[in-house]
């Protein structure tokens, strides 16, 4: 069964559009949403979860569509936003009590254990919270009503290094009975090579890919060789940076020749993005 | 089972979850009947992702060294010792294929090379 299947949704704003943006999300794995500022994730996202109208395209959550059961969707969908800016002279206690009324399935065992688990004192008003801390309250909240599908935006940034190795175990553990499933954006990529099942690449407002990881990072090759090199590949080069030593670049590996003598690797994602990013500048 | 598996190395890491097991397999050190654990379970303790444990287990299965009981898990096949030759040389064969193709790209002969490995071996 799909968590999540968006078909061709469109939306354009007056700089900014997002062009028949299509993926799909299998129920059980996780989904990385990676694209650079400005790509188009967050409007992806509010996108999915009816916070903006949307020119067109279909929304479908755990095999509804989002248009016609939107209030029965959202019991089963947990979010999170990186920041927190609401009421923020009340404390974390008389917000989380306006907000479990909303939700039939809250669970306030669940909600405790996370508390501790992030070691935070609901007594603190939301102003007091640092922006990690923020962003571990709304996680908590994301993460106790029982939500089949968690959808949330940049969830590990303004995490410490040691918060989001923890935040990735509970990722993994929420996972692990193959019910619930994952949608993140981030653009700290080493979280999702780490966890990540699942890929989607988006930039400027369209999705280039969405795919498993391995075969997405595999579909890309990073070259790097001398000036004369450069010349045999450079009509097929996604972009290239060259320096006096030679030149790297990254490539289809549909359009690599294997045999060529240029050497070649397996490219990060945050290179498959960086690549992405300057493609744009050439044209500019 | 003992896995150890390396993020920094150039290899896939379902790679390395094969080559690790499959050793361990036909070294007899996992024996016959020996069950796996189940798919998301092991991903969740490895810290990797639940598909590249299932690419890993699926191509164990499909070499024959594992197999899939519905509904019970994954279990290290039963076989003879003639057949767990053949599955060695197999893979032994593959690895080789890899490092040949490294070798001609230098031109070296057949004899050179076998010269070369009485060296090391």
């Amino acid at each position: 069964m799909l968590a999540l299947d968006i078909r061709n949704l469109n939306k354009k704003y007056p700089n900014f559009q997002l062009k028949d943006v299509s993926f799909q999300l299998e129920k059980g794995y996780i989904m990385g949403f990676i694209g650079a500022n400005g790509a188009g994730k967050t409007t992806t996202i509010k996108s999915i979860l009816k916070m903006i109208h949307i020119d067109s395209g279909e929304v479908r959550i755990l095999g509804k569509d989002i248009a016609e059961h939107e209030i029965e969707l959202k019991q089963e969908i947990g979010c999170a936003f990186g920041g927190l800016d609401f009421y923020t002279r009340n404390k974390m206690k008389t917000l989380t009590d306006v907000i479990k009324k909303f939700y039939k399935n809250w669970d306030d065992e669940t909600y405790y254990n996370y508390l501790r688990r992030f070691k935070l004192d609901e007594n603190k008003k939301i102003a007091e919270l640092s922006t990690g801390m923020k962003v571990k309250y709304s996680l908590a909240l994301a993460l106790s009503h029982g939500a089949k599908l968690l959808v949330l935006d940049e969830p590990t940034s303004g995490l410490d290094p040691v918060a989001r190795d923890d935040l990735l175990d509970i990722f993994q553990e929420l996972v692990v009975d193959g019910e619930i499933s994952i949608l993140f954006s981030t653009h700290i990529t080493s979280d999702l090579e780490k966890c990540a099942d699942f890929i989607t690449f988006i930039d400027n407002g369209q999705i280039i890919d969405s795919s498993e990881k391995n075969e997405f990072m595999e579909s890309y090759r990073l070259l790097s060789g001398s000036e004369s090199q450069l010349h045999q590949v450079k009509e097929q080069l996604i972009s290239y940076k060259t320096n006096s030593f030679g030149f790297t670049g990254l490539i289809h590996t549909r359009d690599f020749d294997p045999s060529s003598d240029v050497r070649a690797t397996t490219p990060s994602l945050e290179e498959i993005m960086i690549y992405y990013a300057k493609k744009e500048d050439i044209y500019v | 089972m003992n896995v150890s598996i390396s993020s920094t190395s150039e290899k896939p890491i379902y790679q390395q979850l094969i080559e690790q097991i499959s050793a361990q397999i036909l070294k007899g050190e996992l024996e016959s009947g020996y069950c796996l654990p189940p798919i998301r379970q092991a991903a969740l303790e490895l810290r990797v992702s639940v598909i590249t444990v299932k690419k890993a287990w699926e191509e164990l299965e499909r070499s024959g060294l594992i197999n899939t009981v519905t509904g019970k898990g994954c279990f290290v096949a039963d076989f003879s010792s003639d057949e767990m030759l053949r599955i060695r040389n197999e893979m032994v064969l593959k690895q080789m294929e890899s490092d040949t193709s490294y070798y001609k790209s230098f031109g070296l002969t057949l004899d050179e090379v076998i010269e070369l490995l009485k060296k090391i071996y």
